[in-house]
């Protein structure tokens, strides 16, 4: 936009002390749409399932808990997802660890509730004690494998993209073969119906656990040293390794961090389900990497928000509700996921070069 | 002499495999000059910097700083002394605002409970990097815009700014104007000056002679490996220096024609 605020002024790199120009509503616009374009798109495609679903049943309570539990679970890897894209990294496995947490959790949550006739009549006289066992297994599993992503891209040297890919096929295959690579049988049902559809305050706790893992984020990412070393890393890691940071301990902790918020996203989906399903994860990355970068976190690190991330994480779920609801073919969601990841990383790329100019 | 100098290197010799990089190289800095290191491609200036800020370790000769001989194994054992070394390329993290890049690193935490939580205290780390700024006369409109929206040379005044805002003694400058154009090259010369003026020893390799000889206060040129020979600016011109740089010293008195 700077042919429009000063055409014709001559050609001058390092000017120093000149004033600035002053701001050109066009140009106000167009920042304040870059920032805002994707709160706008969700609106929009909200007005639109709403219109086009069978007596608006799109815009009705129920089915905006829906929304709201599935969105929950992508807010918790997504918002891991931001703080390793800002470090310039990316996470490919968090719908692997996703699912391994899960069954790692809920085995151990049926092994430890009662013997083998007791549960498989769903009965769970141990409950008590296997279910806080089940949860802080899969929260260590999910934690593991993040520190296993951060030791392999540290140590090893490796790029985050090969690492987690490779982990992303670990974490499938392994949670495959902890369950004989069948879905899990139930769970204790007091699990389900505590932590998967019981409410606090009218909120559902997953809903409640997300908030609780946004606002903490929230503040580590922006107010915190923790997540001044993130944003370093990301805008010039041999920088900040020269500034005395410690840079691999940073990204082993960012890596980790992640992995527990994943492990804590399978605790969710399996007290939501009653069972962990095997498959229904495999584009959970998709979804992930789709918020964070529809958020307005840049894919080539530095910056980032987590409430950006946060009305990002919605853009999937309402695309996949909505579908569904509207009567629209739902694989249209993957796709239309895919191309919105595109546009924004595109988006992104232009604000950069604008403004390093 | 009779004060030892901040810093001196005696004789310090490098090799990398059979490689010999520094072949005896003398060095030696007071508080307040710029001592400008200059030669050729591979004359040895930038492993003598390397040296003096920790990132090498001689395999011969010492360094004194103060007169007492030190051994620096690391970047931060050089900075506990009082060293900082301003990168070619400035090492600064280009998202972050000024303050954030001057205390990268060291940043400032909230009284506690927050402290210990990690907050930090944007407010007094703002203000006391726009009080750093002021103080060495860099002109940068607001010390909390993205370092990666600044010129050439407000970037450059950042690096600075950080390498002395930690009871520095020593700066060392890589080429502190190679990237720059001439105007943001005045500036960081006339920041240099300033930086000398507060007292602060500063080692600055460049390759364009008049700008050393408009800065410098000493004059040192290594030639394959060695310091060759040492002046106060205004003992020697800057053709007597290319002659050096370049070796065509010796032919030079040879056929007759006098020194410096």
């Amino acid at each position: 936009m700077t042919q429009q605020t000063a055409p014709t002024q001559v050609e001058e790199p390092f000017e120093i002390e000149a004033p600035e120009a002053p701001p050109a509503p066009l140009r106000v616009a167009l920042t304040a749409f870059g920032n805002f374009w994707i709160l706008f798109f969700l609106l929009a495609l909200i007005a639109y399932f709403t219109i086009t679903s069978p007596n608006h049943a799109f815009f009705q309570g129920f089915n905006f808990k829906n929304i709201a539990l599935d969105t929950s679970e992508v807010i918790l890897m997504a918002i891991g997802e931001t703080f390793v894209i800002v470090t310039a990294g990316i996470d490919l496995s968090v719908g692997g660890i996703l699912v391994f947490s899960g069954v790692a959790g809920g085995l151990v949550m049926i092994h430890f509730s009662g013997t083998v006739a007791q549960t498989s009549n769903l009965q769970y006289p141990n409950a008590s004690v296997a279910i806080p066992l089940g949860i802080a297994v899969g929260l260590a599993a999910g934690s593991g494998w993040g520190l296993l992503n951060g030791l392999l891209v540290t140590t090893l040297r490796l790029p985050p993209f090969i690492v987690t890919l490779g982990t992303l096929g670990m974490t499938f295959g392994a949670a495959d073969l902890l369950s004989g690579g069948t879905n899990l049988a139930s769970v204790p049902t007091t699990f389900q119906n505590s932590l998967g559809n019981g409410t606090i305050l009218g909120l559902y706790a997953p809903v409640i656990v997300a908030l609780i893992a946004v606002i903490i984020a929230f503040f580590l990412l922006r107010f915190t040293r923790f997540g001044r070393y993130t944003a370093a890393i990301g805008s010039n890691e041999d920088g900040a390794r020269r500034s005395g940071i410690n840079v691999d301990l940073h990204l082993i902790k960012v890596y980790a961090l992640t992995g527990f918020l994943c492990g804590l996203a399978g605790i969710v989906d399996l007290a939501r389900f009653g069972t962990e399903n095997l498959s229904a994860h495999n584009t959970d990355n998709l979804d992930a990497i789709a918020a964070v970068v529809i958020g307005g976190t840049s894919l080539f690190g530095g910056v980032g928000t987590i409430l950006g991330t946060v009305v990002g994480a919605f853009i999937p779920t309402v695309l996949k509700n909505g579908f569904v609801i509207s009567g629209i073919d739902p694989f249209w969601q993957e796709l239309l996921v895919g191309a919105t990841i595109i546009v924004a990383v595109y988006i992104d790329q232009w604000r950069r070069r604008r403004l390093s100019k | 002499m009779s004060e030892p100098a901040l810093l001196e290197a005696r004789d310090i010799e490098k090799r990398f495999g059979s490689v010999v990089a520094l072949r005896g190289a003398n060095f030696d800095l007071n508080s307040g000059e710029v001592h400008a290191l200059v030669g050729d491609n591979g004359a040895g200036k930038s492993t003598l910097i390397k040296v003096i800020s920790g990132v090498l370790q001689p395999d011969g000769g010492e360094l004194l700083l103060e007169g007492q001989p030190v051994r620096i194994h690391n970047p931060q054992e050089a900075r506990r002394l009082g060293i900082e070394t301003v990168y070619q390329d400035l090492a600064l993290a280009g998202h972050l605002d000024a303050a954030g890049n001057l205390f990268l690193g060291r940043e400032k935490l909230m009284p506690p409970p927050l402290g210990w939580l990690g907050f930090l205290d944007n407010k007094a780390m703002h203000r006391r990097a726009a009080e750093e700024m002021r103080h060495l006369k860099i002109g940068i409109k607001s010390v909390e815009r993205p370092v990666l929206t600044l010129s050439g040379g407000q970037r450059q005044g950042v690096a600075v700014a950080r390498a002395v805002a930690w009871g520095t003694r020593i700066v060392i400058m890589d080429e502190p104007t190679a990237a720059l154009g001439v105007r943001e090259s005045l500036m960081v010369l006339e920041l240099i000056r300033e930086t000398r003026n507060q007292g602060i020893g500063i080692v600055m390799i460049s390759h364009n002679l008049p700008e050393v000889f408009g800065v410098a206060d000493r004059i040192t040129v290594m030639r394959l490996g060695q310091t060759i020979a040492s002046f106060r600016r205004d003992e020697t011109s800057m053709e007597a220096i290319v002659r050096m740089m370049t070796g065509a010293e010796a032919q030079y008195l040879a056929a007759g024609g006098s020194p410096a």
